[in-house]
């Protein structure tokens, strides 16, 4: 086919033949870096492209694939893919059609697990601030486990030697397999909603990231965290982690001890009740010891030593205020004095004695005063008194001198 | 004191073992604290001594949990 003359088309589509026809080509694993990854919202399709240090390829991953991964491909985050190599006839360009792809070095399930753990906590949803204290004296411990597995039993057993004050209350679900979360989540739902614990341990045995993965989910994260019941998480063993954990209010590295966190010790109560009634008896002792003081005190001091001395004190006190008495009496009197001699003052300059001495005379008739020349008639008898006597007389005449001045006689 | 729960009769002994060694109480009243307060210990200590743990399963329904439980 030397010198065969092809429309592009045919070109292309004779080199996608080939690619088709390459047995190697059908399944292939290729590392790379992701790169241009577009995640195609409405048709679900992821486009990239996969490049190391000398060269780059295109790929795709259509919808079905792309929703089994359980993490976010994203640019520079280095990748195992498995698919097979065509052409895109329309563009003659080759890529590589991905059926699964693996972050590589990290398992996928811990790329999610971290993907999802940064995004929570971006949220807030482990933030410190949210932990609600755990309840010190727990009356109703509520378990959120599987009905079968040795959780519950560890539980059962600490709480048994330790607490068994308490009332356990089980809400039995499934711990792994797809409807776990679902039922998990439920649970601690139902145990706010009815109020029925005082403390939630949620948890389950030891496992693989997987089996445990009904704690990552973010269902069960969510519910944990908006529990008002305070959670203790309890999941695995030491070593897993899950974001149950972070979420918790509490995180307990074994089932045993959650049981531990959720209550005190029956033994250590014990203690600590007699430590308190020592303390009592010895606040006590302390104050009947101090009041014996205080009546020590009192009994020698000097109104107890003289009982006279109480009575000495008021007279003191009866002499000080007569003397008070006395001298605010005497001040009333020098007071009054004084203002008698004024009167008595203004008095002697009005006294008709006086005015007589400046050479005046009183004159007087049978009605009494005569001030005016008016009340006098001819003939009248007067009688005139002066300071040192008085004389007798007769009106022989009068004149009365009227306001304009014109004497005139009647 | 019968009907008191166990945590509130530990917050009231606590409280009372405070106040009881402020002692800023009259003596009178210290006495009837350390009554009080050597009742409670008592009662503690009693409850903790007789206690069984009760189990419970939180039943589908809204309501009482199933008392179906066994005890320990």
């Amino acid at each position: 086919m030397s010198s065969l003359l092809l429309t592009v088309s045919q070109l292309n589509s004779y080199i996608k033949s080939l690619l088709d026809g390459d047995r190697h080509l059908q399944s292939v694993y290729v590392c790379g870096e992701i790169s241009n990854f577009v995640n195609h919202y409405r048709s679900g399709h992821f486009y990239l492209s996969l490049k190391d240090d000398g060269a780059v390829v295109q790929a795709v991953m259509f919808r079905s694939a792309a929703s089994r991964i359980k993490f976010t491909p994203q640019n520079g985050m280095k990748v195992l893919v498995r698919g097979r190599v065509s052409l895109f006839e329309r563009s003659g360009q080759y890529q590589i059609y991905i059926d699964d792809m693996q972050p590589d070095g990290v398992g996928s399930l811990q790329l999610a697990f971290e993907q999802r753990k940064e995004a929570l906590a971006r949220e807030g949803l482990f933030d410190a601030a949210r932990k609600r204290p755990v309840p010190r004296y727990p009356a109703r411990i509520g378990v959120v486990t599987s009905p079968t597995g040795a959780v519950l039993q560890d539980i059962r057993n600490v709480l048994t030697r330790r607490y068994p004050l308490a009332q356990l209350i089980l809400c039995p679900v499934l711990v792994q397999g797809s409807e776990a979360a679902g039922q998990i989540t439920a649970a601690i739902r139902r145990f706010n909603e009815r109020q029925a614990a005082d403390v939630l341990i949620v948890g389950r045995g030891g496992g693989s990231m997987e089996d445990l993965w009904a704690f990552n989910e973010e269902i069960v994260v969510r519910a944990v965290a908006a529990s008002r019941i305070p959670v203790i998480s309890a999941v695995g063993h030491e070593t897993d982690f899950t974001l149950c954990d972070f979420a918790a209010d509490l995180r307990a590295p074994t089932p045993s001890a959650a049981a531990e966190l959720a209550a005190p010790d029956r033994g250590e109560l014990h203690l600590s009740l007699l430590e308190k009634q020592t303390a009592m008896r010895r606040a006590l002792q302390g104050r009947v010891e101090e009041n014996r003081r205080r009546l020590l005190t009192i009994r020698q001091s000097r109104s107890m030593a003289s009982p006279l001395y109480g009575v000495e004190l008021r007279r003191m006190k009866l002499d000080y205020r007569a003397g008070q008495l006395k001298s605010a009496f005497v001040h009333t009197v020098r007071r009054q004095a004084q203002t008698f001699g004024t009167l008595a003052g203004k008095l002697d300059a009005l006294s008709p004695l006086k005015v007589l001495a400046r050479g005046y005379a009183i004159a007087s008739g049978e009605q009494g005063l005569v001030t005016k020349a008016s009340q006098a008639q001819e003939g009248d008898s007067l009688r005139l008194k002066f300071m040192d006597g008085s004389v007798s007389c007769r009106v022989i005449s009068r004149e009365i001198v009227v306001p304009d001045g014109e004497p005139h006689r009647f | 004191m019968a009907k008191m729960t166990f945590e509130a009769a530990m917050k009231r002994l606590d409280e009372i073992v405070a106040l009881l060694e402020q002692g800023e109480a009259p003596l009178e009243k210290s006495l009837k604290l350390f009554e009080e307060g050597t009742k409670l210990a008592q009662f503690c200590d009693e409850t903790l001594k007789n206690a069984q743990l009760r189990i419970e399963e939180l039943s589908e329904e809204p309501g009482e949990p199933d008392t179906e439980g066994t005890e320990a």
